[in-house]
């Protein structure tokens, strides 16, 4: 019962998307901006290697995956935080500016029904357009040998970081009914989780390693690396159970404010 | 979840003393009420009096402050999904997914609502026709004149076929021909279904529901039968007078005929020798008040009994009645 509700909720939001403008402008805005990140590392990854062509033995230190490939998913991963409120500012904003969530929440479903289907819509538009980008890697194999494992890797690190903002997202979308002010928060937010391990060499080693381990920035790197630790994959999940969690506690009271 | 056996209550809906604070600002207050299978309740008062508020809480869409609120056997707070898929509701702004067309709105509604495979594809194109919407079903909502997004939400609130129809000001914002509509469909939705439903429009009501609860600034005023509304708060005849003559000497004459409560001059001016009369309850002094002016030399021009519209009706009771449990 509960699960076909969900899913119901899920197809809702996921038709909303594509119904509006919203999934298409944000899908190509991404990927535009991800081709000119690639065509200029690429482009510079040309221009060292004619360089090297001179001196043989420099052209060791060239390689595809330091030079391409992971600088970047490094740069897709900036562009997400950018590019990911957009995507979840109005999924519970709106409903609740329009009065929808009037008539959603006088329907026999659960805040979690809710929160689930509306968290996985975004999340499949998102899986959609990071599916969009594996055009580089597949350019990259149809004229060089880039090494497989750290583009498995690093897709896995994007993936779950984008859950993770996608998650963040759904939360600022619940406290408030304005988009702009859950896009903002969204951002900025998520804008410190990613760069919180700046400050660790200034501050005590133990709240260092504290920052550090919050760092969305800290685990996505050894995505990038291309190691997969499952101990970064559960820092992604807890994080994404955390505002979930959170958003569904806001559903509640919000109801009890009035 | 195993569905729970309802107590098959006489009372459909029973309100015990329910309060809701915003805040520290009452909504609504210590409001109690039970409403019969089958019956058409209105919900009468003027706008911010409560009557959204009371209809959210009886669709578990806010919890009470205090006070409960039970629908077909079930507390709308401790059984809310039992209460929630008995209960169809059209909140007042009729707050639809503008992007999804007729069918696919109809559908989600009740996919939520529980309904599954065939069933809910019968009771969709049920609602559809039952509504008039059939023709615009592949229309994206949007795109859908005011008139048939009503019809629209109307048809959400019943795809369930639910034991309880809560409709706030279902008319507001509709041209005349698009009310007379909706107020027919709302008639022929009646029968086993209990429909209670809020209006600041008091012809409303006497055109839909036979009973008729008076909310004015959070507090229920009066809870009756439309026509006994009418009569029992009539505070007597109100008579408008037309008399020639000095107006100290004609309402001084009027106010000492029997039964006569108060005389106040109406007119000025062209308008002068106008005079309304209230009397007091179950008194007709119409004729003693013609025998007593020309008796008395003025020249009597005319004389009628007004009728207490519900408007009027409305107005007293808005205006003595706010503090108290007044139930006339």
């Amino acid at each position: 019962m509960t699960a076909r509700r969900r899913f119901a909720i899920y197809r809702r939001e996921l038709a909303y998307f594509f119904n509006s403008p919203v999934a298409y402008v944000v899908i190509t805005v991404f990927l535009v901006l991800a081709g000119y990140f690639f065509y200029n590392l690429l482009g510079y990854f040309n221009l060292a290697s004619m360089q090297v062509m001179q001196s043989p033995f420099q052209a060791r230190a060239l390689r595809l995956t330091e030079s391409v490939v992971q600088p970047l998913f490094g740069n897709l991963a900036v562009l997400l935080l950018l590019i990911l409120p957009l995507l979840t500012m109005r999924v519970l904003a709106e409903e609740r500016r329009a009065g929808t969530a009037e008539i959603l929440f006088t329907c026999p479903v659960s805040d979690w029904d809710v929160i689930l289907g509306k968290y996985f819509a975004a999340l499949t538009v998102y899986a959609t357009m990071l599916a969009m980008t594996a055009v580089f890697p597949a350019l990259l194999a149809r004229y060089a040998e880039p090494e497989p494992g750290p583009i498995v890797a690093g897709y896995l690190g994007l993936f779950l970081l984008g859950a993770a903002f996608i998650a963040m997202g759904v939360f600022f979308s619940s406290i408030s009914d304005n988009q702009v002010v859950a896009g903002v928060a969204t951002f900025g937010c998520g804008l410190l989780f990613l760069l919180v391990g700046w400050v660790a060499p200034l501050v005590s080693p133990a709240l260092a390693g504290v920052l550090i381990e919050i760092s969305v920035l800290e685990h996505f790197a050894a995505f990038a690396q291309g190691v997969v630790d499952t101990h970064d994959a559960v820092f992604y999940a807890g994080f994404v159970v955390c505002f979930l969690f959170l958003a569904v506690r806001v559903l509640d009271s919000n109801r009890w404010r009035g | 979840m195993a569905p729970k056996a309802p107590r098959e209550p006489v009372e459909v809906i029973e309100v015990a003393r329910l309060t809701k604070y915003y805040a520290d600002r009452p909504a609504v207050l210590d409001v109690s009420f039970t409403v019969a299978r089958g019956e058409i309740v209105g919900f009468l008062g003027p706008n911010g009096a409560g009557k959204t508020t009371t209809m959210r809480m009886l669709t578990c869409f806010l919890p009470p402050t205090a006070g409960t609120a039970r629908v077909a056997g079930f507390d709308t707070l401790s059984d809310s999904f039992e209460v929630r898929r008995r209960v169809g509701y059209l909140p007042e702004s009729v707050p639809l997914y503008r992007d999804l067309t007729v069918a696919a709105y109809l559908d989600f509604i009740a996919t939520l609502k529980g309904l599954a495979g065939a069933h809910r594809v019968r009771r969709v194109g049920t609602v559809m026709e039952e509504c008039g919407v059939s023709d615009v079903r592949n229309r994206p909502i949007g795109r859908l004149s005011r008139g048939y997004r009503q019809r629209v939400g109307i048809a959400q609130a019943l795809v369930s076929d639910p034991e309880v129809l809560i409709l706030d000001e279902p008319t507001v914002g509709l041209d005349p021909r698009q009310v007379v509509e909706i107020r027919a469909l709302i008639r022929g939705l009646a029968g086993d279904r209990t429909i209670v439903l809020s209006t600041h429009i008091l012809s409303e009501v006497s055109a839909l529901c036979r009973r008729v609860l008076v909310i004015n600034r959070g507090r229920l005023v009066s809870d009756d039968y439309t026509s006994n509304l009418a009569r029992n708060l009539q505070r007597g005849l109100v008579l408008d007078v037309v008399a020639r003559g000095p107006a100290e000497g004609v309402s001084g004459t009027i106010r000492g005929v029997g039964g006569v409560r108060e005389v106040a001059a109406a007119g000025s001016g062209d308008d002068a020798g106008r005079y309304r009369v209230a009397c007091a309850a179950g008194e007709d002094p119409r004729a003693a008040v013609a025998a007593a002016l020309v008796g008395a030399g003025y020249a009597l021009e005319g004389l009628t009994a007004r009728d207490v519209s519900l408007e009027e009706i409305f107005v007293q009771l808005v205006t003595e009645g706010g503090g108290t449990d007044d139930r006339a």
